[in-house]
């Protein structure tokens, strides 16, 4: 796009988007401005920083943040850059310190952003600088659920719980134990990887797009599940279920499944008949414990803008930072349940590394897709014709059988209404609008 | 994880000291680079079934991921084979899944298939076993891959491989692969190494 000219406008309900909007520097900029610098984003998971001093370097939009844990046990969110010229104040992954001590001019600040060591500090800067005013820049809000950490820079934006509105319960799906108890999960390993695309296609894939099927072709072939050697096809063994593809006011979308009333488990795991045995297990108390609700369980999501999930197996949060217009750094957290036996994760641990990432056999593919499309939004030609978005149009219902808008039937109408909310931010809308409360 | 191959591991960052000379480890010396360039050849030449075959039953492939530390904290820099989440840490069923997606013609991250060339070089013997029977190699790769008309990928790194000598000849027991990435910069690891 020429300097100068407006932003494209994304008007999804049409059934088509310009193709701008994904390799664009101007869009990319106003992404930054407008929507990473106000939207909840994933910063992280508590088992990532058990004790305090533990630190865990993460990013907000194109921003580095430090995830830690204060002295007090308190976590913080914290932009990882000297207050003096910038330099970055921690820049080892992860440890445990009491203080990040700038490598540039030495300032230093604790464990919760204070700035409290400024060399020869009496001497240079009595009575000048407000050392109370220069801690490290604190996340707006901060927000625990689950194990999972959250962070916004608006201090203005509303409680993570109403951000995520109906939602709720299909992120619940993904990060409560599989036998139905709250929360309990734990990463086992973190992927972080270059997808030379834009970041909106990786997130708009995790939403609902489930007629990318066939991009999975070679791996539904050969069979790469839990089930594999015992002769199963496909990634794995799918349940008998209804689809829903469901979209949310402040962005989110997701794909999950219905079981039938009597809810009965499916195998998943033929090939380990200890693994088998314990999800059999968690299925049966899950259904114990909730009843009816044991129904729903999820299947993939994005909660907006840029964190997705695999909600069954393997089980992940997904996060896609954006680089620049043409360029994401994906970070994949898998989870476990923390007690699972030692023999299950196991198992588990060997089906994501060969199902997911830039080493997996499905997610390698994606990747080859993602990086295509975005180079197909350069040319002055290509992008004439806009990107069809006309899959299921008008094919939903409001509410039915779960909240949010519900699709039966394969459909793009999560994407759509991922990118009406992705114009509302860049419109800078206010948080009621955003957020599906202003009517 | 219990296979002999798996116990004979050297730890990485223990990199032993050079083996006292020997005029029989020269011969040794020569046959495990000539396994570990035809091997290189084989795979460049999109070979994949006869590569398969120079795998032992219990091969374990791993590739550590790596973080940076503090200083005095690097223990944790590498993940542990047999544990977490790696890039790769896989057995011989799981490297045949791989070669057999590749083969359906419908793998679009290998399709078309990359360009590979594997450079192997500084081969040299940090273990041999009495018998002579079961070698620790150390290598360096510089793997370049390139895909359709832009794309190139350039993998920098070693291996530590454990070799044994079964009735049809030498085998690949054990192979760790060391890249200098943290942040992979490459979009896809659809190659072996
Ligand atoms: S940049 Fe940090 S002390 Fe100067
Ligand atoms: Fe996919």
């Amino acid at each position: 796009m020429p300097d100068g000219s407006p932003l494209p406008t994304c008007r999804p309900e049409t059934g088509f988007i310009p193709r701008e909007i994904f390799s664009s520097r101007a869009v990319f900029d106003r992404e930054q401005e407008t929507l990473f610098a106000r939207a909840w984003l994933f910063v992280g998971h508590e088992s990532l920083i058990p004790r305090p001093g533990d630190y865990f370097l993460s990013r907000m939009g194109i921003e580095p943040v430090i995830l830690c844990r204060d002295e007090a046990g308190e976590v913080r969110v914290l932009l990882n850059s000297c207050r003096h010229r910038g330099m970055r104040v921690c820049r080892a992954e992860r440890g445990n310190t009491r203080h990040f001590t700038c490598p540039y001019h030495a300032w230093s600040y604790d464990l919760s952003g204070r700035l409290v060591g400024v060399p020869m500090r009496r001497q240079l800067y009595e009575g000048v600088l407000d050392e109370a005013s220069h801690g490290l820049v604190p996340a707006g809000r901060v927000a625990r659920y689950k194990g999972t950490v959250w962070a916004t820079w608006d201090a203005e934006a509303p409680d993570f719980a109403a951000y995520l509105g109906d939602v709720r319960p299909h992120l619940d799906a993904v990060l409560d134990h599989r036998d139905g108890r709250e929360g309990g999960s734990e990463v086992i390993g973190i992927h972080r990887w270059i997808i030379p695309a834009n970041w909106k296609f990786a997130a708009e894939n995790f939403l609902g797009d489930t007629y990318h099927n066939p991009s999975h072709a070679s791996v539904d072939l050969i069979g790469i599940g839990p089930s594999a050697r015992s002769g199963r096809t496909g990634r794995r063994d799918e349940q008998p279920a209804q689809h829903l593809w469901v979209s949310f006011p402040s962005g989110h979308g997701v794909h999950s499944l219905i079981a039938p009333p009597d809810n009965p488990y499916t195998p998943a795991f033929r090939d380990d008949p200890e693994a088998e045995a314990h999800f059999a297990r968690c299925h049966e108390e899950r259904v114990r414990r909730l009843g009816e609700a044991a129904r729903l369980s999820a299947f993939t999501g994005t909660i907006f803008p840029n964190a997705s999930y695999h909600g069954r197996q393997p089980r992940g949060i997904c996060v896609w930072h954006p680089n620049g217009p043409e360029e994401t750094e994906a970070w994949r957290f898998f989870l476990v349940d923390a007690d699972a036996p030692a023999h299950v994760k196991d198992v588990l641990r060997r089906y994501y590394m060969r199902y997911s990432g830039p080493a997996g056999m499905t997610e390698q593919d994606d990747a080859e897709n993602w990086l295509y499309a975005t180079a197909a939004c350069r040319g002055p030609i290509s992008r004439r014709q806009p990107f069809n978005y006309q899959q299921s149009l008008g094919a939903w219902r409001r509410g039915d059988p779960v909240p949010g808008d519900v699709s039966l039937q394969i459909t793009e109408q999560n994407a759509r209404n991922f990118y009406r909310a992705w114009q509302a931010h860049l419109d800078g809308a206010p948080w009621p609008a955003l957020i599906g409360q202003d009517t | 994880m219990t296979s002999p191959a798996a116990e004979a591991a050297i730890a990485i960052g223990a990199t032993p000291p050079p083996l006292p000379p020997d005029p029989g480890l020269l011969l040794l010396r020569q046959e495990v680079e000539d396994f570990l360039l035809h091997e290189a050849d084989l795979l460049d030449e999109r070979r994949f079934r006869e590569w398969l075959a120079l795998l032992a039953e219990d091969i374990v492939y791993f590739m550590p991921i790596r973080t940076d530390r503090a200083f005095g904290e690097q223990a944790g820099e590498f993940t542990a084979q047999g544990r977490g989440i790696s890039w790769f840490d896989e057995d011989k069923w799981t490297l045949t899944k791989r070669v057999e997606q590749i083969l359906t013609g419908v793998h679009y991250a290998e399709e078309p298939l990359s360009r590979v060339c594997r450079v192997i070089t500084g081969v040299r013997l940090l273990a041999v076993s009495p018998d002579r029977r079961q070698v620790t190699a150390r290598s360096r790769f510089l793997v370049r891959q390139g895909r359709l008309d832009y794309e190139r990928a350039d993998f920098v790194g070693s291996r530590t491989d454990i070799l044994r000598r079964e009735p049809e000849g030498w085998r690949l027991a054990r192979r760790e692969i060391i890249l200098t990435d943290t942040v992979l910069l490459a979009k896809n690891l659809s190659i072996f190494f």
